[in-house]
């Protein structure tokens, strides 16, 4: 954290001088290790093992809290019978698809409660939900479609046993999954010793319950994985055992990446989503308006995504404004229909298979920041056209005159057909927006100085677009150029051509269109309506422009308002700073303790009260039971604290939702020099793989070839650059903070492979080899894992091959083939295997030739660690 | 002898000495390395503010500075430090041995509380030494109350600002490099022709923080300080800097580390005290800070009356050769 | 490791001292071989890099203090060869004053990172500065030396009882008394200089550094005229010859051994070592030559130039001495961690 949000880190070390202690896990000794209280070095890609030993411990010595666990979370819901875990199936779940490579969901669902019969699990998720998920004929990920929610339920009766003693509730069965995930597993498969595991578990046992609470900050180390999704959901387990969800000092933080990555998954750049975490919608199972709405939220489920309806027509009447109407289902034709998974990975394969023509590169450099640099740079050498808008002329502009494939020979440039447009982009500063960081907090920023020469802002160069398209096609009576010129498209423009920032915010913020306050802006989401009579686009964010005021806009100094700052800014939903703050206060709605009171019911006024908005429905008393069979936020019982989820609890289990299972388990990385130690399945059987010989793999443990690549690496940033280099290789005062692209090696494998500090060192990989200066350190410590030691080379991924910037370097993305979590499609980079040797990199041809003889001798061909399920018995 | 003595090192108002009548409050820095992140924050903004010229796209192979040394086109340079074990545990011992000696460095003048440097050694009996560690510290200009450079500068370009900070005007310098070898820190450099691009600005001028002398005097904050997230730079009036220096180390040992010290703060050291005061978690070499420094001219009384009476033996010599018998 | 400009500021890294334990904590560590590593910071240094910067000066410097020394010790000869008519010592005493005063003003000049701004050395008087101090007795000694020059080349003028001889004449005497006055500050300030300076040798040096100059001055003015004086008149310089290069030994003797032993060992020691060496024994037979063999004018022109010499590489050595015990960190850590460990001993 402190090497990558320095400026957040002020908090925790304001805390840290208050007196809280910070733990640092993590593979290396970084700049959050040295001012961390303890620094628990880890094997990267095993954290799973590490959490489940926690979860393990917090259960079987009963340190849960047991008060939130068995009202908030669903300890107590009853699982179908059908569910088998991986404890019996070896390293599968029950429904796993060998021909799909997928799971089939069904048997993981919650057991009814109108039936005892449990074979008959789809009562839950209903007829379409079957089909979803991953399992249909064509992939799919959607994982992210339910970003800000749990899954949908068909309806919210299930069966809880509150003693949480029946072998089939979630409580039991997650007691049966964890127990092997022992301390000494712990200490086996991810080298972490016993002392470090009891100091953990110590200091985060001890600092929960009523009067304490603990907080599990990650980024990208959790994520970056074929099950990175699953790793943060081990730490939802932890938490909502302990009871820190929902209160003050609690949470799980996922710190973003760029200044408003948060921004764009709300309002998404993802192909899987539509603003406000509304799903996109799917050929075959959203053909019609009606299946659509019903997978989005079902009006029999509990809380708010039952109003889903609302939400996505505003949405709708927001983009298509008089032409969306009820005859025509509000336009919902217009939107185009998801075939597969469109995720950029998939996307460069599409492009290496000439299926797509032109590309828009937007603030992006994939041929330095994305995983497999070659095949992106490959990629694009497929198109016709590349537009590019960045700052400078990045690698990924430049890549058909000095790419590293120019130099081997593999791309030749005059045979290169990609016409590429460079468009220069106006920064942040040079316009007005909003941008929205972690807390899901949207904080203006004004103008400072107009953009020089040609630079023009993102939101300028769309509009234009549009205009042009739209003047193109005028008059065109071909129905699939309705949605483009139906849309609404008039935002008002200054004398430079930009059109007005705060209309657009308007416009998500959301109207009244009909009725007597027509005209009006939204106050909530909960003015939205079904009926066509508001718009908005994107209910999360209804209310930033409550009352007119850009409420993003607030300035007004933490020291001048109370402890929660709510006029500093504004964070969606309704301007909450926690979220599922119900949960602070003890199911009769008194706080949990005096210190760590936030959100409490005050009898007297029949209302939730605190120093945050309250995340419930503001007069619904804590011991309200609702009537069977009702559905939406009416349908909320007092203690559901856990409102968006279709159960109103906190899932220590997902019945849906998760591809890859319902409770983490652990499997090694795609590439692996250890054998799993708990499983004999290997790897995450549901991760997405692509078997091609310009994607091949190092053999993991176990099989022939795996010590041709015996270490591992890892990828990580430095403070001093970002990213690809974009915004930091172009910048002489940070370039020469960080001037040259390095690894960072133990001195024990410095000796071994004969290594000097400053020198030069070569690494390989199963893709290619590339070469970095060598920084010998003991920040980088090796493992012993299995008994054996296992290296770990780090390498920052900042630098790229290019001839336009300050400082260029190979880059570490190169090394990295293409596998990723079923969820959300992420990309596997941080952990590989490679080979290490002293001395500088062969140029041109030699260079394919080392590579070639690596593979050889490793023996890797396109099924190499492409296959699914690992050999032997499950 | 004392006034003098006190006017070339000892303890002394720098201010009112260098002739301003009533100025605010002497200016300073606390950094405090203990809680410094190495994010390098204060030297971009340094750069940025003052607009430096990039000066070097070297690896040099030590830890993640690759900066080097504070400098002309340096202000402020953040060192990095990795240590094992052993070396944390002599610098503990080190820093024990010093609250167990009372040095005045280590707690407020008013002396100290017994009850602590018991605390702080039973904690260092049942401390736990940490095998590793990773020091960071921001680097800069010490703004002397006897300053080496200032003292030497032949033609004024340096002076003493009414802040009590010392600040060269760049258009005054000619460049003689006098205040490079006098300054007791290393701090203070020229900005030599031949390492940058013609037109680069203060070609050839001596160049050193000024402790952002444009922004105090717009009731700013320094860029370094401003953009530090951490408070590891804290910015204000020196006398509470040091005061929360005091404060600072007191808990510090308190809590067992006792390897924190102060650097800076002991205004009978060989300068007079200095205006950016550190917390160190080591002996200050380590991080590249003179152990005892000295400002140059304490001792220049004595320079001029030796050469004074070389000066002498000069004309005797002369004197003998001509005397005698001529021929 | 690659290079750049700035490198020749950065010695290279020193090897890695062994350290027992390593990181402990049960956690399995090894021992290896510690010359790999980042390399651990000494307790007397950080990286191996210079605590106190060297002066930025070229050879402009040292040889500006050698030339305002011989300018010096040639000011005193020329007056001493005025006051005890020897007009050849008087007459090349005065040209050779102004000469070196005007060399080295020039080499000063030179040296300034803006030399366009040179006349800001007289822009205020300041006593804590030897440069300022420095730059008024060179202006002064200039001035007078300059004027003395003009009263030689008056008194060759054909009309001496033309006003100006007269006035020159007139001025001879203050402006011999000044010029000799000004030449004892002149050859014993740039010492200070030196020694008023974080530079651990020079600093350290600096009882005995003011008499290794004015010594060593000099023996250079009488060097020169040896070469420049027949030998008839040359006896005062064969003996200032002697003398100062007595003084100089004597004094460069005496100040290594007053200094801190460790402080000393620079001007022992390479490039610097190699030069002062030189000039010990240049001098030493420069001196020799003058007095056994300073009447013959081929002898007294070879003792002359060694004596010239000699003078110049004790400048040149003692200023690469300093540069030198600048550069590395121990000359500056270990005697102030010796004095402190001192004074907290016996406060
Ligand atoms: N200065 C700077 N700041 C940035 C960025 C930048 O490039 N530069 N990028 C921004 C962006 S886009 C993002 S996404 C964030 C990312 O922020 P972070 O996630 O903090 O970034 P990384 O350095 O990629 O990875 C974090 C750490 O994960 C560790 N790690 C790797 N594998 C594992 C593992 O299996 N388990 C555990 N426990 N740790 C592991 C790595 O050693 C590394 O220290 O930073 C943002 N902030
Ligand atoms: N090996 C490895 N690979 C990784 C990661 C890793 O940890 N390891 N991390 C991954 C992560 S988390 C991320 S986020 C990606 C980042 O990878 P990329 O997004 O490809 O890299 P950036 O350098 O951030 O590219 C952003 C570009 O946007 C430009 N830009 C900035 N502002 C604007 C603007 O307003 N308009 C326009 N048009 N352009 C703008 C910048 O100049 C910059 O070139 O890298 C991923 N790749
Ligand atoms: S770069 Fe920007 S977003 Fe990142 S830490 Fe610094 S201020 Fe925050
Ligand atoms: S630290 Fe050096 S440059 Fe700074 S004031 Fe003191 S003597 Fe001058
Ligand atoms: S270099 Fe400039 S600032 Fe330094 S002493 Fe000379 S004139 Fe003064
Ligand atoms: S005070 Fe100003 S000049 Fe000095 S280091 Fe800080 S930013 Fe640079
Ligand atoms: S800005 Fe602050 S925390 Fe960052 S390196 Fe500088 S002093 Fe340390
Ligand atoms: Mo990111």
């Amino acid at each position: 954290m402190a090497e990558c949000h320095p400026v957040g880190y002020q908090w925790v070390t304001e805390a840290r001088l208050k007196g809280a202690k910070v733990i640092h896990i993590d593979p290396r000794f970084t700049r959050t290790s040295a001012t961390a209280d303890r620094h628990v070095p880890i094997r990267a890609g095993s954290d799973v093992v590490f959490l489940g030993a926690l979860i393990n411990h917090i259960l079987s010595n009963e340190l849960y809290f047991r008060d939130y666990l068995v009202h908030y979370t669903n300890a107590a819901t009853i699982v179908s019978g059908e569910f088998r875990d991986t404890e019996d199936l070896d390293g599968l779940f029950s429904g796993y698809d060998e021909e799909l490579g997928s799971y089939d969901l069904r048997s993981w669902a919650y057991a009814s409660a109108s039936g005892d019969d449990d074979s008959t699990p789809g009562t839950i998720g209903g007829p379409a939900a079957s089909r979803e998920h991953g399992h249909a004929e064509s992939q799919h990920s959607s994982g992210q479609q339910h970003g800000a929610s749990g899954a949908p339920l068909e309806h919210a009766e299930v069966r809880r046993d509150e003693t949480l003693q029946d072998p089939r509730t979630v409580f039991q069965i997650l007691k049966r999954h964890y127990a092997r995930y022992t301390p000494e597993m712990a200490a086996q498969a991810c080298g972490v010793s016993l002392e470090d595991f009891d100091y953990v578990a110590r200091a985060v046992t001890e600092n929960s319950g009523r009067e304490r609470t603990t907080a599990w900050v990650y980024a990208v180390g959790w994520t970056q994985h074929t099950l990175g999704a699953q790793f943060i959901r081990t730490a939802a387990i932890i938490q909502l055992l302990l009871g820190n969800m929902g209160r003050p000092g609690g949470g799980i933080m996922a710190l973003r990446g760029h200044a408003s990555i948060q921004g764009s998954t709300d309002i998404p750049t993802l192909y899987n989503i539509l603003p406000g975490y509304l799903a996109m919608p799917m050929a075959g199972n959203h053909d019609t308006w009606e299946d659509y709405i019903g997978a989005i939220g079902s009006k029999a489920q509990k809380g708010y995504w039952a109003n889903a309806d609302t939400y996505a027509v505003s949405l709708l009447k927001s983009w298509w404004g008089e032409h969306a109407t009820a005859e025509n289902n509000w336009c919902y034709d217009y939107l185009p229909r998801l075939t597969g998974p469109h995720g950029t990975y998939q996307t460069v394969m599409a492009m290496l298979d000439d299926e797509v023509e032109g590309y828009f590169l937007l603030g992006q450099n994939p041929a330095v920041g994305s995983a497999h640099g070659k095949l992106q740079r490959e990629g694009m050498a497929h198109l016709k056209w590349l537009v590019v808008r960045d700052f400078a002329m990045i690698e990924s502009a430049t890549f058909w005159r000095d790419g590293p494939e120019i130099a081997t020979g593999e791309l030749k440039t005059e045979d290169i057909q990609t016409e590429v447009f460079f468009m220069p982009a106006a920064s942040h500063v040079e316009k007005s927006g909003s941008f929205t960081q972690t807390q899901r907090m949207l904080q203006w920023h004004h103008k400072a100085v107009d953009p020089p020469g040609d630079a023009r802002s993102e939101l300028q160069f769309f509009h234009d677009l549009g205009k042009r398209l739209r003047a193109r096609l005028a008059g065109s009576t071909d129905e699939r150029d309705r949605p483009l010129l139906d849309l609404t498209w008039d935002y008002p423009v200054d004398e430079n051509g930009e059109p007005d920032a705060e209309a657009v915010l308007r416009e998500i913020n959301g109207y009244h269109l009909g009725g007597d306050k027509a005209g009006q802006l939204l106050s909530t989401f909960n003015d939205m309506k079904a009926d066509g009579s508001t718009s908005g686009g994107c209910w999360i964010y209804t209310g930033v422009f409550a009352d007119g005021v850009n409420q993003a806009a607030r300035r007004k100094p933490g020291r001048e308002q109370g402890l929660t700052a709510l006029e500093w800014g504004w964070a969606w939903p309704a301007n909450r700073r926690i979220l599922y703050n119900r949960a602070s206060a003890d199911p009769d709605g008194n706080p949990w303790s005096e210190r760590k009171k936030y959100v409490w019911w005050d009898a007297d006024q029949g209302r939730w009260t605190g120093v945050d908005v309250p995340d419930f429905p503001p007069t619904l008393d804590p011991h309200h039971h609702p009537d069977k069979g009702v559905g939406g936020p009416a349908g909320l019982a007092g203690d559901d604290a856990f409102i968006m989820q279709s159960d109103g609890k906190g899932w220590l289990f997902t019945p849906k939702g998760m591809l890859d299972g319902p409770m983490p388990t652990h499997y090694e990385p795609q590439e692996s020099p250890v054998r799993n130690p708990l499983y004999a399945q290997q790897a995450n059987p549901a991760r997405k793989v692509f078997p091609r010989k310009d994607n091949l793999w190092a053999p993991s443990a176990g099989q022939p070839g795996s010590d041709v690549y015996p270490y591992v690496f890892t990828t990580y940033r430095l403070t001093e650059h970002h990213t690809a280099g974009g915004m930091s290789r172009w910048l002489p005062y940070l370039s020469e903070l960080q001037p040259e692209f390095f690894c960072e090696v133990s001195p024990e494998l410095a000796e071994e492979k004969g290594l000097t500090n400053g020198g030069w060192a070569t690494i390989v990989s199963a893709r290619t080899a590339i070469e970095a200066r060598v920084l010998v350190t003991e920040r980088l410590t090796p493992l012993t894992i299995n008994g054996h030691t296992i290296h770990q080379v780090g390498l920052p991924y900042h630098w790229g091959v290019g001839s336009d910037a300050l400082v260029t370097g190979d880059a570490a993305n190169d090394l990295l083939g293409i596998a990723l979590d079923p969820n959300v499609q992420i990309q596997e980079s941080k952990a590989g295997s490679c080979d290490i040797i002293a001395g500088r990199r062969p140029r041109g041809e030699a260079l394919l030739r080392l590579v070639h003889e690596y593979q050889s001798r490793s023996g890797t061909t396109p099924t190499t660690g492409n296959e699914l399920l690992t050999e032997g018995d499950h | 002898m004392g006034y003098w003595t006190n006017q070339l090192s000892g303890p002394t108002n720098p201010t009112t000495d260098s002739g301003w009548d009533d100025p605010p409050a002497r200016k300073g820095f606390f950094t405090d390395t203990s809680i410094c992140i190495g994010c390098k924050a204060c030297e971009v903004a340094c750069k940025e503010w003052n607009a430096i010229p990039e000066d070097g796209l070297d690896l040099l192979g030590s830890s993640y500075d690759n900066t080097g040394s504070l400098g002309a086109s340096t202000l402020r340079q953040v060192a990095f430090i990795e240590q094992s074990g052993d070396r944390i545990a002599q610098a503990r011992e080190s820093g024990g041995r010093l609250v167990d000696l009372g040095m005045p460095a280590m707690r407020p003048a008013d002396g100290p509380s017994p009850e602590l440097v018991g605390q702080a050694a039973t904690a260092v009996a049942e401390g736990e030494v940490p095998d590793f560690r990773w020091l960071m510290s921001s680097d800069v200009c010490k703004h002397c109350t006897h300053a080496g450079c200032l003292d030497v500068c032949p033609t004024g370009a340096l002076f003493r600002t009414e802040f009590g900070t010392v600040v060269v005007q760049p258009d005054v310098c000619n460049g003689c490099g006098y205040c490079v070898p006098a300054c007791p820190f290393g701090v203070i450099e020229r900005r030599e022709q031949d390492h940058f691009e013609a037109g680069t600005p203060n070609l050839g001028v001596a160049q050193k923080c000024t402790l952002c002398y444009d922004r105090l005097t717009d009731d700013q904050t320094p860029a370094c300080a401003q953009a530090c997230p951490t408070t590891s730079i804290k910015f204000g009036d020196l006398d509470d800097m040091v005061a929360s220096a005091e404060e600072r180390v007191e808990t510090l040992h308190a809590n067992g580390y006792t390897e924190a010290r102060l650097y800076g703060t002991d205004r009978h050291d060989g300068v007079g005290g200095t205006g950016s005061v550190f917390l160190l978690l080591d002996e200050p070499e380590v991080y590249g800070l003179p152990p005892d420094p000295q400002v140059p001219t304490a001792e220049l009384p004595a320079m001029f009356r030796q050469a004074g009476l070389a000066a002498v033996a000069m004309l005797v010599m002369a004197v003998g050769a001509f005397a005698g018998r001529r021929r | 490791m690659t290079t750049n400009p700035l490198d020749a500021d950065r010695p290279p890294e020193l090897p890695r001292p062994r350290r027992g334990g390593g990181r402990g904590g049960g956690r399995g560590r090894h021992r290896r071989d510690e010359s790999l590593m980042v390399p651990d910071v000494q307790f007397e240094s950080y990286y191996g890099r210079q605590v106190v910067k060297p002066a930025p000066w070229k050879a402009d410097i040292p040889a500006y203090i050698f030339l305002g020394g011989i300018a010096g010790g040639s000011s005193l000869i020329g007056a001493g060869g005025a006051v005890t008519g020897r007009p050849a010592l008087r007459r090349t005493g005065r040209y050779a004053a102004l000469a070196g005063v005007a060399l080295g003003g020039l080499a000063l000049v030179h040296d300034l990172g803006r030399p366009e701004r040179a006349l800001n050395m007289l822009r205020t008087v300041k006593l804590t500065s030897p440069m300022s101090v420095g730059s008024w007795i060179l202006t002064a000694f200039g001035g007078f030396a300059g004027v003395s020059m003009l009263c030689e080349v008056g008194r060759s003028l054909p009309d001496q009882r033309s006003w100006l001889a007269r006035a020159l004449r007139a001025a001879e005497p203050p402006a011999t008394i000044g010029s000799a006055a000004f030449a004892l500050p002149l050859a014993s300030y740039t010492a200070v200089l030196l020694s008023d300076t974080a530079t651990p040798t020079w600093r350290e040096s600096y009882r005995g550094l003011p008499f290794v100059f004015v010594g060593s001055a000099n023996a250079a003015a009488a060097g020169l005229a040896l070469i420049t004086t027949p030998a008839d008149q040359n006896r005062p310089a064969r003996r200032l010859a002697a003398i100062g290069a007595g003084v100089e030994l004597g004094a460069a003797e005496w100040m290594h051994h007053d200094m801190h032993p460790l402080v000393a060992e620079p001007l022992r020691q390479g490039r610097a070592g190699v030069m002062l060496r030189a000039s010990r024994v240049l001098t030493t037979a420069g001196a020799l030559g003058a007095t056994l063999l300073g009447r013959n004018r081929v002898g007294a022109g070879i003792s002359g130039a060694a004596l010239i010499a000699g003078s110049a590489l004790t400048r040149f050595g003692v200023f690469e001495a300093g540069l030198a015990s600048a550069r590395d960190p121990k000359y500056t850590v270990t005697p102030q961690r010796e004095r402190r460990d001192q004074r907290r001993r016996e406060p």
